[in-house]
């Protein structure tokens, strides 16, 4: 009787004054005309957010943003470093920095923030990942004050307590361990790693290796922290019920006499990923599995590509939505899969793209077949009305993606991380609707290679290799869990 | 309306100061409500923060009407309605939404079947078009073939969810201990394998005919809309959709525990887990409230007690959590932990009964009481700024008025959980939450080949 089944991936007291309608005149007379889809009326007025742009004295910058539908507001303080400035062999620090941010602060203890935060209210977390960290505050409004005490405690000094840094060290490598359970984590890490390789960055999720959660030591948090945590480093948004003129000196107050003790520690650059030369097939055996969690793809693009509109629109089309044709091939045609999709995973440096679904066991081979036949498909000319589909999913739904002001917090973050322009909202439609057929397939021909795709599939070796191997995709190895992740 | 002007002047007073608690701030979630002549309930709330609306469709049908034999028919049935209706193509439903930027989605639990349609305010009559044609006209095009596909994606989303999930089989064992046999909350929404192969277009036919009609429905628009304009399109499309036979609501008799049902399966897992699980009251009844905040006090947040003792201080357990299950023919309470290596089950669940007869004999401290009952307190307001989706207002709204609640029982329901005192949460749980009737399900690990 649990709660169930949505359907994409992803009182009993007091009476209603309710006015009964007796079949009312307008709607009695005459039947509508269902022969065609009423047609569209214009496309509504989004009214973009003006971004108040504003600096503490110490020269953090702080975007506010007015949102005054409820008394709540979001206070995010977005640092300019993530798992892709991980020294070179300490994969996780960045993300163990993070996750130790409030587990001891200032004076407080780990139970005294997480029992002072819930006393206001409030929610407060702190999470890293690839190309940032962000410790994320959304309180009511009243408490705003007090529960930036905290967050500055947590932000500004932590202690990194050698009891709790163990306990999140275990944590973690039992996470680690348990990932190794669940067929649609084992692909996505092994993709990654047969993709990027064990040495670069994006091989390797931004937790780290069992390896390199054991080594982690508070003092590389605590440099790690020192070095990226500062003021000309890091970035405010504020969005909900308050006004720069009250928010800013309360930032002030709480964050104002933030310094830096040492030199900003130079962010590191992520190496672009040498790029896979040839197909190649990565059988990992989970013995008896009713489904086959599959992975194609190869190293995609950065966020700053100049191609991110057009590949926006490719990936619609491909496997973006619901009608998107890995979808309608591999689900609504086939029924071999709950759901297919793909994605650009577009980072500072070049990050995956993978097209994704877990098919039944017994389809497996069929299933790879026909994601073959979407990704070489996308490659040829889209039809217009292909292409005006996918476009206007983008375009007219872009206003949901400002109505509550945690999406317009995230929305905003992205401008910061990325650096992206001022304008870039008001441009972003103008921007998709100016893609042309053309661009796609540029970008397609350019970003989607398939002959030079690797192929996870996460099975029942014993049912499912025979078919893969027939498919004659190139070389096909085989490897248990432990061999496609390391011991 | 009423909602954004009181709190934009809250919201201005209150900051110079700040720091003080604020005054009660009233969720007022102003509607319009109307019935159309064939039973159809419609209420509409505006909200024009963003110009967006989501039109929400409660069918008031869910795995509980269905009969053994058949389950998962509900569920399948949802899927559906997606495929087309006499006036609207195979495929095309999906595809003129996302050709107008909306999205859509829908769910079935045991009690209900849920529909979404999220839009730019400009795609409303477009959606309701959509919404009224599958409302009126799905059969006319229903063919066996439609069936079968469907058959094999909700084959493959129970084997996604279930069979091959890591302890994906626990919640179907824990159903079936808890409820008695023949109970329509002993078996899983989404059906068995032989059930879903069983299932005919006869069936599909059958269904519909029984259960989806506009008497049997609630529709909610909340969003940027025109109130009048929005009820005259609703009555437009859906005014010609005749009434459908009346359903009975599903029935069962209460079930009680009397006794500990314990059982231990299997999986491809590392770790053993441990669910414990209780019969409790039915949504919203007496009860329901004081057990959300047992399972707060209990496992959210580094200070509740399961969480401190079993993952903080003794780390034994990897996790725990504790939730309230709220359903329309009766809950269920669940408390869940996995064991880290080294440790077991048994230690666990001693930590576990330990807290419980605690939490049994003594009344939370006021602190604790204050730290749930804020969290919850600002998860009501945070509530308020979504309409659409799962969880915005106008899938909240027609959870109320079905549950028989006005649509606007926000602050009430809210008001449920502020009156509460630290003994009624005590009471609660010596009441509801027994050592000696409950399920006990352990997972354990597979041997290792």
């Amino acid at each position: 009787m649990s709660a169930e089944s949505s359907r994409v991936l992803r009182a009993l007291r007091g009476f209603v004054l309710a006015a009964i309608a007796i079949g009312s005149f307008l709607a009695a007379q005459e039947r509508p005309d269902r022969s065609k889809p009423p047609a569209l009326a214009p496309p509504p007025q989004l009214n973009l957010p003006s971004i108040e742009k504003r600096a503490l004295s110490n020269g953090v910058a702080v975007w506010v943003v007015e949102a005054h539908e409820v008394p709540i507001v979001q206070v995010s303080l977005v640092i300019r470093a993530g798992a892709g400035d991980d020294p070179p062999g300490r994969f996780g620090t960045s993300s163990l920095t993070a996750a130790m941010l409030d587990e001891g602060a200032g004076a407080r203890s780990a139970l005294e923030i997480a029992d002072a935060i819930e006393l206001l209210g409030a929610d407060l977390s702190t999470a890293s990942g690839f190309d940032a960290s962000a410790i994320r505050l959304n309180v009511p409004v009243a408490q705003l004050d007090a529960a930036l005490a905290v967050t500055a405690d947590v932000a500004l000094r932590p202690t990194f307590p050698a009891a709790d840094l163990e306990r999140l060290r275990q944590e973690r490598l039992t996470a680690l361990l348990q990932a190794r359970d669940d067929p649609a984590s084992i692909a996505a890490m092994a993709f990654s790693r047969v993709v990027f390789g064990r040495e670069h960055r994006y091989g390797t999720g931004a937790v780290g290796t069992e390896a390199t959660v054991k080594m982690l030591s508070a003092d590389d948090l605590r440099a790690f922290h020192a070095g990226y945590y500062q003021p000309t480093n890091a970035t405010f948004i504020v969005v909900g019920d308050v006004t720069a003129d009250a928010v800013v000196p309360r930032l002030e107050k709480h964050f104002g006499r933030w310094s830096a003790t040492g030199a900003l520690r130079k962010a590191l650059t992520v190496p672009a990923a040498p790029q896979l030369t040839a197909r190649q097939t990565y059988i990992i055996d989970k013995p008896d599995a009713e489904q086959s969690q599959i992975r194609i793809g190869w190293v995609g693009v950065p966020r700053a590509t100049p191609d991110f509109f057009p590949l926006l629109v490719l990936n619609t089309v491909l496997g973006g939505s619901f009608t998107s044709r890995l979808n309608q091939n591999l689900r609504e045609e086939h029924g071999y899969a709950y759901g297919a999709s793909s994605a650009f995973d577009m980072r500072l440096s070049a990050g995956p793209f993978v097209a994704a679904a877990g098919v039944q066991t017994d389809k497996t081979a069929e299933a790879i077949r026909e994601f073959f036949a979407e990704l070489d498909g996308i490659r040829k000319p889209i039809e217009q009305e292909e292409l005006a589909k996918a476009k206007n999913f983008i375009a007219l739904g872009f206003p949901a993606e400002f109505e509550t002001s945690t999406d317009l917090s995230r929305q905003l973050e992205e401008l910061v991380v990325y650096r992206l322009p001022d304008d870039y909202f008001e441009r972003y439609v103008p921007n998709v609707l100016a893609v042309t057929a053309a661009a796609v397939q540029q970008a397609a021909e350019r970003d989607i290679q398939p002959s030079r795709f690797a192929v996870v599939a996460v099975g029942d070796r014993k049912i499912i290799e025979p078919g893969v191997r027939a498919l004659n995709l190139g070389p096909v190895r085989v490897l248990s869990v432990d061999d496609a992740l390391g011991p | 309306m009423r909602l954004r002007i009181a709190l934009l002047l809250v919201g201005l007073a209150a900051l110079p100061a700040s720091g003080q608690s604020p005054p009660p701030q009233p969720l007022t979630v102003a509607y319009e409500q109307f019935t159309l002549a064939n039973g159809l309930n419609v209420i509409l709330h505006r909200d024009t923060s963003v110009p967006v609306a989501s039109v929400n469709v409660w069918y008031h049908v869910g795995s509980a009407n269905e009969r053994p034999g058949r389950t998962g028919l509900a569920h399948l049935f949802e899927h559906l309605m997606f495929e087309g209706s006499a006036h609207v193509a195979e495929g095309e439903f999906d595809t003129l939404l996302e050709a107008a930027g909306a999205t859509s989605n829908g769910s079935t639990d045991s009690d209900r079947t849920n529909y979404f349609i999220d839009l730019p305010a400009n795609a409303l009559e477009l959606t309701l078009f959509l919404e009224s044609d599958r409302m009126g006209y799905l059969l006319e095009t229903m063919a066996p073939a439609r069936v079968d596909g469907q058959r094999d994606v909700v084959k493959n989303e129970r084997r996604q969810s279930y069979e091959n999930r890591p302890y994906g089989m626990a919640s179907i064992e824990i159903d079936r201990m808890l409820w008695p046999p023949g109970h329509p909350y002993s078996w899983p929404t989404i059906g068995s394998m032989e059930d879903l192969t069983a299932a005919s277009y006869d069936d599909i036919v059958a269904f519909f005919e029984a259960y989806y009609a506009p008497n049997n429905a609630s529709l909610v628009i909340a969003g940027d809309i025109d109130l009048a304009r929005t009820r005259a399109v609703v009555e437009k499309w859906f005014g010609e959709i005749p009434r459908g036979p009346s359903v009975q609501p599903a029935a069962a008799p209460p079930a009680v525990l009397t006794e500990v049902r314990r059982r231990t399966i299997t999986d491809q897992v590392r770790l053993p887990r441990l669910y414990l699980a209780w019969v409790t009251p039915r949504d919203y009844a007496p009860g329901t409230a004081a057990l959300d905040v047992a399972a707060s006090v209990l496992a959210d947040g580094k200070n509740s007690r399961l969480y401190r003792r079993l993952v903080y201080e003794t780390q034994m357990a990897q996790d725990v959590t504790a939730v309230q299950q709220p359903a329309a023919l009766g809950g269920s309470f669940l408390i869940v932990a996995t064991a880290r290596p080294g440790h077991t089950i048994a230690e666990i669940q001693t930590v576990i009964d330990e807290e419980l007869d605690r939490l049994s004999r003594e009344p939370p401290q006021t602190r604790e009481m204050e730290r749930v009952l804020n969290q919850i307190q600002a998860s009501f307001y945070r509530s308020m700024e979504r309409v659409g989706g799962f969880g915005g207002k106008a899938n909240q709204m027609n959870a109320y008025y079905v549950a028989g609640a006005s649509p606007d029982f926000f602050a009430e329901d809210l008001a449920r959980y502020m009156s509460l005192s630290a003994t009624d949460v005590q009471a609660a749980a010596m009441r509801w939450l027994p050592p000696d009737r409950r399920v006990e399900l352990i997972v354990e690990p597979e041997t290792q080949r």
